[in-house]
């Protein structure tokens, strides 16, 4: 077997990328790679052109007039994590990135690409198993299959992959929004609706048209009083995904719950607003109850696929964990 | 094929290239250099890592074009002239190897790590990511995870490493 060519363009500003994978099906924006180049070997994907986008200028974070920070698409986790005022600021996303993968892959990985990063079900990944999110329409292999590490939250019939980005949740838990360029011009959506849910379409990670590329991510300013953490429960101590992981960032206010945000990854095909939960503590003045009270409402809709039944409780026991530890004082 | 230049442990070499060509088999099998090693191929074992511009990379998971101008860094031109580097006398005193096929990636690995936590990063094993972390092995441990041994060497790598941040 042949393998068709494939073509290789070096961007040099974002509208000419946009216009490059725009005008062409077979064409894929190109970043750190760590993804997209397995799946070359993999043969999940076939492009016939490579738009490179890393030397694009997209790799500075700037604070963002009146608080916040935009973060250019093109800069890597490694940068994101280590930068001081994400670090001192938005604790949650250093933690998060710090989470996700190794050294090695972080140096390269970038904050577009990171989003965009396809799951890692292994019937998605291996090309003999039928995977509508490869193949639309083929139906989902991993249905009644090893399902350890599936969804129990926004799964379909046709899909019941997870996402696998850690940073992602901790963008969810921040209200951060993506800015895109696409063929008919650039828009800004919150990030919790960028990734969509499989319904009947799994082979569609994201809202994202054919030739539209993320070109920033931007966090709004952080509440002074506001207290956030991001905690993963995997197979290993280091260098694997979540099983279950939440971010989660509270504002306590004269014993109150003023704000509180929680995101939840490895249990569902985006990463999943706990808005239930939310709603639950959101007003309240919190106690070791409520915080279970709160777990359930959000698990109340998940479902087991057999052998990940473990994450519901997991899941559980990690909200609550996590919202405990950053209501130390308040529950005392 | 592409035309792209390379620098590889302070040697300059041009080659022409496929796109689908990845960095660890542009070295290996175009340049000859075989101080990266393939183990999975994947991304997942680390045998491969090299040092981009000073960076420590998984060469099997970046296209050799997209490093076009690159300085690359193997562990073979970590030494000064045809001496060793410090890391690589730490791990033969301290027996961080057997078999020694994952140890070229953990040399590379290991520099790139003590750069990083010598800038003061954080890592997953930092209590408090705003803080400067101090390398204690719990922080060496994550901060070399994505580096697999299968023959087990780790608490002499942790060792070989530590002997050389302090």
């Amino acid at each position: 077997m042949s393998t068709p060519a494939m073509a290789y363009e070096r961007a040099t500003d974002v509208d000419a990328a946009v216009a490059a994978v725009a005008g062409r099906p077979g064409a894929r924006f190109l970043a750190g790679g760590t993804n997209l180049v397995d799946h070359l070997k993999l043969g999940l994907l076939d492009p016939d052109l490579l738009v490179d986008v890393t030397r694009l200028p997209l790799r500075e974070i700037e604070d963002v007039p009146g608080g916040g920070l935009r973060i250019g698409a093109g800069v890597t986790n490694a940068d994101l994590a280590a930068d001081p005022r994400v670090r001192a600021s938005y604790p949650v996303l250093a933690e998060a990135l710090l989470a996700g993968a190794s050294g090695q892959l972080r140096n390269v990985a970038t904050t577009g690409g990171n989003l965009l990063q396809r799951t890692r079900c292994p019937y998605f990944q291996d090309v003999t198993m039928a995977c509508g999110k490869r193949d639309p329409g083929a139906g989902c292999s991993a249905i009644g299959g090893v399902t350890r590490g599936h969804a129990i939250l926004g799964a379909s019939e046709h899909c019941i992959a997870t996402h696998p980005s850690d940073m992602a949740v901790g963008l969810a838990a921040l209200d951060a929004t993506v800015e895109t360029a696409g063929p008919g011009g650039g828009r800004t959506l919150p990030l919790t609706e960028l990734h969509r849910l499989p319904g009947d379409e799994p082979e569609r990670d994201t809202v994202l048209e054919h030739g539209e590329l993320i070109v920033a991510v931007t966090l709004p300013p952080p509440s002074p009083t506001a207290r956030s953490a991001y905690r993963k429960v995997r197979d290993r101590a280091s260098y694997a995904f979540a099983l279950v992981s939440v971010a989660a960032a509270v504002d306590v206010r004269d014993g109150v719950l003023h704000d509180v945000r929680i995101a939840l990854g490895g249990v569902a095909p985006k990463p999943w607003r706990a808005e239930q939960a939310e709603a639950v503590l959101r007003g309240a003045v919190p106690t070791a109850a409520r915080l279970g009270e709160a777990a359930d409402a959000e698990l109340a809709a998940a479902t087991a696929q057999g052998e990940n039944a473990f994450k519901i409780p997991l899941a559980r026991a990690t909200i609550v964990a996590v919202l405990r530890d950053l209501l130390t004082e308040e529950l005392a | 094929m592409l035309d792209i230049t390379l620098t590889v442990d302070g040697v300059t070499r041009p080659l022409a290239v496929d796109p689908r060509t990845t960095l660890l088999d542009a070295l290996r099998e175009r340049l000859d250099v075989t101080a990266p090693k393939k183990g999975c191929d994947h991304g997942q074992c680390g045998a491969c890592t090299v040092l981009v511009d000073g960076r420590r990379v998984l060469s099997c998971l970046t296209l050799a074009v997209q490093q076009d101008g690159a300085q690359v860094t193997t562990a073979a031109g970590l030494g000064e002239g045809d001496g060793l580097h410090p890391l690589a006398e730490a791990f033969l005193d301290h027996d961080a190897l057997q078999c020694g096929y994952c140890t070229p990636g953990q040399l590379c690995s290991a520099v790139g790590m003590l750069d990083e936590a010598g800038r003061g990063h954080a890592s997953h094993a930092t209590a408090d990511v705003a803080a400067v972390p101090t390398l204690t092995d719990e922080e060496i441990r994550e901060r070399m995870s994505g580096n697999l041994c299968r023959c087990g060497a780790y608490a002499n790598i942790v060792s070989a490493i530590r002997e050389v941040a302090s």
